[in-house]
């Protein structure tokens, strides 16, 4: 474990750390992250379009379905534009997304880009109020358990994180319904409420899902947090600190957990773009209307348009959370300002 | 110090006034459901399946005439709940003695929910348009059509190139369905029809939501507000049932889920009938399926009532070809192939074949995967060893079985009405049956009188039990669970048309 945590956090430092007393290094950092940014996400556009063209099926097919004659099924392709050149596809599409318009599906004939706002909008309140109970549930319970790993309460929680962490969400999800919905009838079993439609509603059906998301997730972050702190509990920092005469806790609240807070940082970065992906299931447990369930219909229809665009919104999200993190990194940690 | 704390705190404000921003917009503007109030006025569909858009005349998919046809869209004629061919928009109709002019007669009164008064010229319109603008091989259903004249506005004369028995059912069919001239140009997000409901709101692979219309020319419906509500699985529809989010779930494809309501009078089951057929569909072209004493054999050895039993839990009838109860010409050939592994080893060793490697592709579909695993032990049985290989539905099987017939043996529901012919009339399709010997009988049958028609069809259907063309495991229920209080469900799936025009509370 401190291996990997060690590692995640050495990987961040490959990019010059922003300095604000060295405007020329920070430009050049930004500058950096910015066409690292570019270029990923030019490489992630040929990607998906080429992928979704290798794997087998016809848009043309599934619209038709068994109402399919060779004739229509040509006449479909025309209508849809599959039959054009993929160079020409791709630029047509490439050319949408630099503007912002993703285009329109031949599947549903709608706008995919107002569908797609609407869309990551539910996923990103499902899976940030997921993260932040997650984080409020970890972070506490890690330190506890990395404080008192010898004692039973620390690793108590270290056995009940390693059973969180096996407990898939759907699994997690199912068993909150049949329970809470189903059996006690004290919250709606699946559905979503648009918080401006109805905020009490809304709130009434967010629980169930966050709960499930946020115990797995806040399981895996407590592990990370404990062996953060572990890992910081034994620097010569701390050692330093306690002989200044500062307390075990207060060496630690002091100078121990902003260090820990490092690698916990990236590991939320990383988990929060997963998660929004990986939502899905708990999307369609819940039949919540996010990116990851419109990404998997899309995919079954063979709507290349919308799958596309829901695919670069994510690679969009998870550049952006890197150059968050990224930032976060130089605000918690003095010394990748001060270095030269 | 304590300047980087307030960073670290104000990093953490931004967020989460980011995330309270969010909420305030209107995120996944779905509808909410299920309000307990005194007498309700609304009430909300769980189905499964929903449709990609809904234009019918250019996308596939029994879902978007299932929500449509009936409650937007009516045609001339409709079917009742026994399969019989009831008036609509036409309230008479006669026809020549050649038996290929039909006059029709006009309901008076008629508006299209954006307010057009439906008139002859719009079942002229909409019946020329057919063959026109519609993409679909659904359409060849008015390839029959020679002309259609407008007598009068309220009087339509449609003149056939033959007689046709099949046309007039068609016309209750979606390629029956009354437009509007006006109201044609976005069909995939705005349907215009006549029916008692009019299109509120559409989210693709959420919600359909239908507002009664007041000013409905026949009698309207009970209820103010009908939603259908889709979801991916049938546990989330029986889960929203029991928490009350929905009212109904029509066509619910679980049995296993249902004995928690058959015994809790808050809600009512019905177990009708439907058009679908659950097939086991043989490549007729190719080995070792070209060979009817195989696909005799296979028909042998299958244990159908054992079949419904395991994976359906015997919800559900035997037929033994496409042709289902209420279809007029059905008839009860159960018997052709009683289970009998004897049997069906004789005519394997009779062809050479005996211990036959076959692939079963199998849809993923959950019907699909409850048969498959029966029905390769059943053929085992009798030394036909099946590799079942899952091809994912719709894309990969539309593409591999449907187009390619690249395929021995597959499984799919059939949920178009009365299409016996067009699975077994034409060797292009993707069972591949020489149709030499029934296609001069069904011609004569669709052009001979009613009961030339019964007649003649029945041959069909015997003809083509006899050469095992292919089979069918059973008649897929149309299995409804309702709130006890919601009535006018319809029990029955005989078209596509899911009718909710009849519903109310009590």
């Amino acid at each position: 474990m401190p291996e990997t945590t060690t590692a995640l956090s050495r990987a961040h430092h490959t990019i010059p750390p922003l300095n604000p007393r060295n405007p020329n290094r920070m430009a050049i950092r930004i500058l950096i992250n910015l066409a690292r940014f570019a270029v990923t996400y030019v490489v992630a556009t040929v990607v998906v379009f080429l992928f979704m063209r290798l794997i087998p099926g016809d848009p043309a097919q599934i619209a038709l379905g068994v109402n399919a004659t060779p004739e229509l099924l040509e006449q479909t392709r025309e209508q849809f534009g599959t039959n054009r050149p993929l160079i020409v596809q791709y630029f047509e599409w490439f050319g949408g997304l630099l503007t912002g318009d993703f285009g329109t599906s031949y599947v549903t004939r709608t706008d995919i880009s107002p569908m797609v706002l609407d869309r990551v909008q539910v996923s990103l309140i499902l899976v940030l109020t997921a993260m932040v109970v997650a984080l409020l549930v970890a972070i506490p319970l890690g330190t506890w358990a990395a404080v008192k790993h010898r004692n039973f309460s620390g690793v108590a929680i270290g056995l009940g994180s390693q059973i969180g962490v096996a407990v898939p969400g759907f699994l997690a999800g199912i068993l909150l319904v049949i329970v809470f919905a189903v059996g006690l009838g004290w919250l709606p079993a699946n559905g979503w409420t648009a918080p401006a439609v109805d905020f009490g509603d809304f709130i009434r059906r967010l629980i169930l899902p966050v709960v499930a998301l946020a115990s797995v997730q806040g399981a895996i972050l407590t592990r990370y947090v404990r062996s953060a702190v572990l890992e910081v509990m034994s620097e010569d920092y701390l050692r330093t600190a306690r002989a200044k005469g500062l307390s075990k806790n207060g060496a630690l609240l002091k100078h121990g957990l902003r260090n820990a807070a490092i690698p916990v940082i990236t590991v939320t970065g990383v988990q929060i773009a997963a998660l929004i992906i990986g939502a899905v299931v708990i999307e369609r447990v819940f039949v919540i209307p996010g990116l990851g369930s419109m990404l998997l219909d899309a995919v079954g229809n063979r709507d290349m348009l919308t799958v596309q665009s829901v695919v670069m919104v994510l690679v969009a999200i998870t550049l952006i959370l890197n150059l968050v993190v990224d930032v976060l990194y130089t605000l918690i940690d003095p010394r990748l300002r001060r270095s030269a | 110090m304590m300047r980087r704390k307030n960073a670290i705190l104000t990093t953490a404000a931004i967020a989460t006034a980011a995330v309270l921003g969010l909420a305030g917009c209107s995120a996944g503007a779905g509808n909410s459901a299920g309000s307990d109030g005194e007498t309700p006025t609304t009430a909300t569909i769980a189905l499964t399946g929903t449709p990609t858009n809904l234009d019918f005349t250019t996308t596939a998919g029994s879902a978007i005439p299932q929500a449509l046809m009936s409650n937007v869209y009516e045609g001339l004629v409709e079917l009742d709940q026994s399969g019989e061919i009831q008036p609509l928009l036409a309230s008479e109709w006669t026809v020549s003695d050649d038996r290929k002019t039909y006059t029709f007669t006009l309901q008076e009164g008629v508006t299209f929910s954006n307010g057009d008064e439906f008139t002859a010229d719009d079942v002229k319109f909409s019946f020329d348009r057919v063959k026109t603008d519609w993409v679909s091989s659904l359409k060849a259903k008015m390839d029959v059509v020679d002309s259609v004249e407008v007598v009068s506005p309220t009087e339509v004369a449609v003149t056939l190139s033959k007689p046709s028995n099949a046309w007039l059912f068609s016309l209750a069919t979606p390629v029956g369905a009354i437009f509007s001239e006006d109201a044609v140009d976005d069909l995939a997000n705005t349907p215009v029809g006549t029916g008692p409901y009019a299109v509120e709101a559409w989210t693709p692979n959420e919600s359909l939501v239908f507002d009664t219309r007041d000013d409905y020319w026949g009698e309207a419906p009970g209820v103010e507000q009908v939603t259908l509500k889709y979801f991916a699985d049938a546990t989330a529809t029986t889960n929203a049932l029991q928490t009350g989010d929905v009212d109904a779930i029509a066509n619910l494809q679980a049995p296993e889920l249902l004995s928690s309501f058959e015994s809790d009078d808050q809600f009512v089951v019905t177990t009708g009938t439907s058009s679908g057929e659950v097939s086991l569909s043989m490549n007729n072209q190719a080995a070792p399926f070209d060979d009817v004493r195989v696909r005799q054999a296979v028909l042998y050895a299958l244990d159908k009532q054992a079949i419904l039993d395991t994976a359906w839990n015997g919800y559900g009838s035997l037929v033994a070809t496409y042709a289902a109860p209420t279809d007029p010409y059905y008839e009860d050939l159960n018997d052709a192939y009683p289970y009998d592994p004897e049997k069906a080893m004789d005519l394997l060793a009779e062809a050479g074949q005996e211990n036959l490697d076959i692939t079963f592709t199998v849809p993923t579909r959950p019907y699909a995967q409850a048969v498959s695993e029966i029905v390769v032990s059943q053929l085992k049985d009798v030394g036909i060893n099946a590799t079942i290989e899952s091809a994912e539905f719709p894309a990969v099987w539309l593409d591999q079985v449907f187009t390619q017939h690249d395929y021995q043996m597959t499984t799919v529901l059939a949920v178009e009405a009365r299409d016996i012919l067009t699975v077994f009339n034409d060797p292009n399709y993707y069972i591949g049956y020489d149709n030499s010997k029934i296609a001069p009988i069904a011609e004569e049958a669709d052009a001979a009188d009613e009961d030339g028609y019964v007649d003649g069809m029945k041959q069909v259907a015997e003809q083509i039990v006899d050469d095992a063309a292919s089979g069918v495991l059973f008649l897929f229920p149309n299995i409804t669970v309702a709130k006890a209080d919601l009535q006018g469900m319809p029990e029955n799936a005989i078209i596509e048309a899911l009718d909710l025009t009849n519903l109310s509370w009590n």
